[in-house]
C-alpha cells in the first residue's frame, strides 16, 4: 500500500506468555479498543513500526506529487489544471499530517526528510510508474486513490491516536481525488475514439501496478500477523485487493474500458471477482529501485529540496532579525 | 538547513463561533510563517474563520501517570449529570 511490507523487526508474534507485565497492559487497551497516545507506555517495536509505517506513508504523498507534477502545465483546460493543483496541494497536506503523526513518536522532520532524500526510506511502489498521456492523471486519481481510500479507511480505527487522526482528514480529501479521476475517465471514455483508446491504454497500464500497491499476500507474514494484533493493520493484502477488484470492475464497465486480465471473472460461488496472478517479480523490482522512474523522483524530490534551502534560510534569518528587533524594544 | 524549525500546535474556529478546535501542527520559522502555513495545512476547504498557533513547546499537558489522579475523583459524582434525578413524566419543562 502507501506503506508496503512493513518490517517490525521480530521473528515472531509476541505470545501473551512472551510479554511483560507493562506489555500484557498495552495489549489489553489496545484489545479493548483504547487508542493510544503519544506520551502513553508502549512497546519499542510498536513504536518503531509505526515510524517506519507513518513515514512511509508520508513520503509517498510527498513523492506522489510528482507523477501529477508532470501534467500541471499540460492540462487540457484552465479548470482541468485548477482541479489538478488543489490534489496536488492535498498530497502535500496528506504528507505533512503524517510527518505530524510519525513526529510525535520521537523522531524529527528532518530527520524522516533525510532518509528519504538520501534513498534509505521507502515510498510506494507505485509512483515510480511514468504519467505518459494525461488519461494517466484520470486513471491514477480513480485506480491509485481508489486503491488508497480502500487502505485508508480502516486505518482511521488504527490503535495510534494520531495516526487515526490524520488518516480521518486525509479519507475525506481522498474521495475528492478519486472521484475526479473518474470524471476524467468518463471525458475521455465518452469521447472520440482515439481519446477512448488513450483512456484504455492508461487503464491497461496501471492495472496491475494498482494490484501491486497492495503488496504481496501477507497470510504467512509474521509483521502482518504482529501489526495486525496492534491493530495498525486491520486486513490482510489479499482482503483489500480483493475489494478492489469487486468494485473497480462495474467502474470500468461503466466507462465501456476492459480491465487488462483475461483470468477476471465473477466467481457466483465465492461472491467475488477471480483475477489472474500478479508479476511479483516486477513489484520486488520496483522496489529494488529499478523501476521506470525510481532515479528520476528521488532525483527530482532532491533537487526541489536543494533549490528550496536559500529560501528557507531567509525565512529563518527573517524569524531571528524580528525576534531580536522585538527583544531590543 | 542546521537549525530545525519549532513545532506549533495549531487551533481552528469553524465557521459556526465555537471554540478554536485543535485540528494538528506543523513546522514554521516564526508565528507568522506558521499562521500562513496553517492556512494552507488546515483550512483548504473553508475549515476556519480564525487560526491559532502555538509552540508545541509552550503547551503544559497532563501526563498519562496522573489520569486515576486528576480524572477520578468526577466518577463518583453522578449527581453533576441531570439524568441522575428521575423526573415524573407529568412535570413539563424540566
Amino acid at each position: 500500500m502507501y506503506a508496503q511490507m512493513v518490517d517490525t523487526g521480530l521473528k515472531q508474534v509476541q505470545s501473551h506468555a512472551d510479554m511483560s507485565d507493562e506489555e500484557q497492559a498495552f495489549q489489553a487497551r489496545i484489545d479493548a479498543g483504547v487508542k493510544i497516545e503519544p506520551k502513553d507506555w508502549m512497546p519499542e517495536a510498536y513504536r518503531r513500526t509505526l515510524v517506519r509505517q507513518i513515514s512511509q506513508h508520508a513520503h509517498s504523498e510527498i513523492v506522489g506529487q510528482l507523477p501529477e507534477g508532470n501534467w500541471v502545465t499540460r492540462a487540457p483546460t484552465l479548470k482541468r489544471k485548477s482541479i489538478l493543483l488543489a490534489k496536488i496541494q492535498d498530497e502535500a497536506g496528506h504528507g505533512l499530517y503524517l510527518y505530524s503523526a510519525a513526529e510525535t513518536l520521537g523522531v524529527s522532520r528532518d530527520e524522516l526528510l533525510d532518509a528519504l532524500h538520501a534513498g534509505k526510506a521507502k515510498y510506494s511502489s507505485i509512483f515510480n510508474y511514468p504519467t505518459l498521456t494525461w488519461a494517466d492523471i484520470g486513471a491514477i486519481g480513480w485506480l491509485v486513490d481508489g486503491a488508497a481510500i480502500i487502505n485508508q479507511v480502516p486505518l482511521c480505527r488504527c490503535s495510534f491516536g494520531p495516526y487515526a487522526r490524520a488518516m480521518i482528514r486525509v479519507c475525506k480529501e481522498e474521495a475528492f481525488h478519486a472521484r475526479q479521476g473518474y470524471d476524467i475517465m468518463m471525458k475521455l471514455a465518452g469521447g472520440t475514439p482515439e481519446q477512448k483508446a488513450m483512456a484504455q491504454d492508461a487503464l491497461n497500464r496501471w492495472w496491475w501496478p494498482s494490484l501491486m500497491m497492495f503488496g504481496p499476500s501477507d497470510a504467512e507474514s509474521v509483521n502482518s500477523a504482529q501489526s495486525a494484533a496492534w491493530r495498525i493493520k486491520l486486513f490482510s493484502n489479499d482482503e483489500l485487493r480483493q475489494r478492489m477488484v469487486d468494485q473497480t470492475v462495474p467502474q470500468a464497465e461503466f466507462l465501456g474500458l476492459a480491465i487488462p486480465d483475461p483470468d477476471l471473472k465473477w466467481n457466483e460461488e465465492r461472491g467475488h471477482y477471480d483475477f489472474g496472478a500478479i508479476d511479483w517479480d516486477e513489484f520486488y523490482n520496483v522496489l529494488k529501485g529499478n523501476g521506470p522512474c525510481n532515479r528520476e523522483r528521488l532525483r527530482t524530490r532532491v533537487k526541489a529540496y536543494e533549490d528550496g534551502e536559500w529560501f528557507r534560510e531567509a525565512l529563518v534569518a527573517h524569524a531571528e532579525k524580528q525576534a531580536a528587533t522585538q527583544a531590543a524594544a | 538547513m542546521s537549525k530545525e524549525w519549532p513545532l506549533w500546535e495549531v487551533f481552528i474556529r469553524s465557521q459556526h463561533g465555537l471554540a478554536h478546535k485543535h485540528v494538528g501542527s506543523l513546522h514554521a520559522p516564526d508565528a507568522e510563517m506558521a499562521i500562513n502555513n496553517a492556512r494552507d495545512v488546515y483550512t483548504r476547504r473553508n475549515e476556519g474563520v480564525s487560526i491559532w498557533v502555538v509552540k508545541a513547546a509552550d503547551i503544559v499537558a497532563s501526563s498519562p501517570a496522573d489520569k486515576e489522579a486528576l480524572f477520578e475523583p468526577s466518577n463518583s459524582k453522578v449527581y453533576r449529570h441531570p439524568t441522575f434525578f428521575p423526573m415524573p413524566e407529568e412535570v413539563k419543562n424540566l
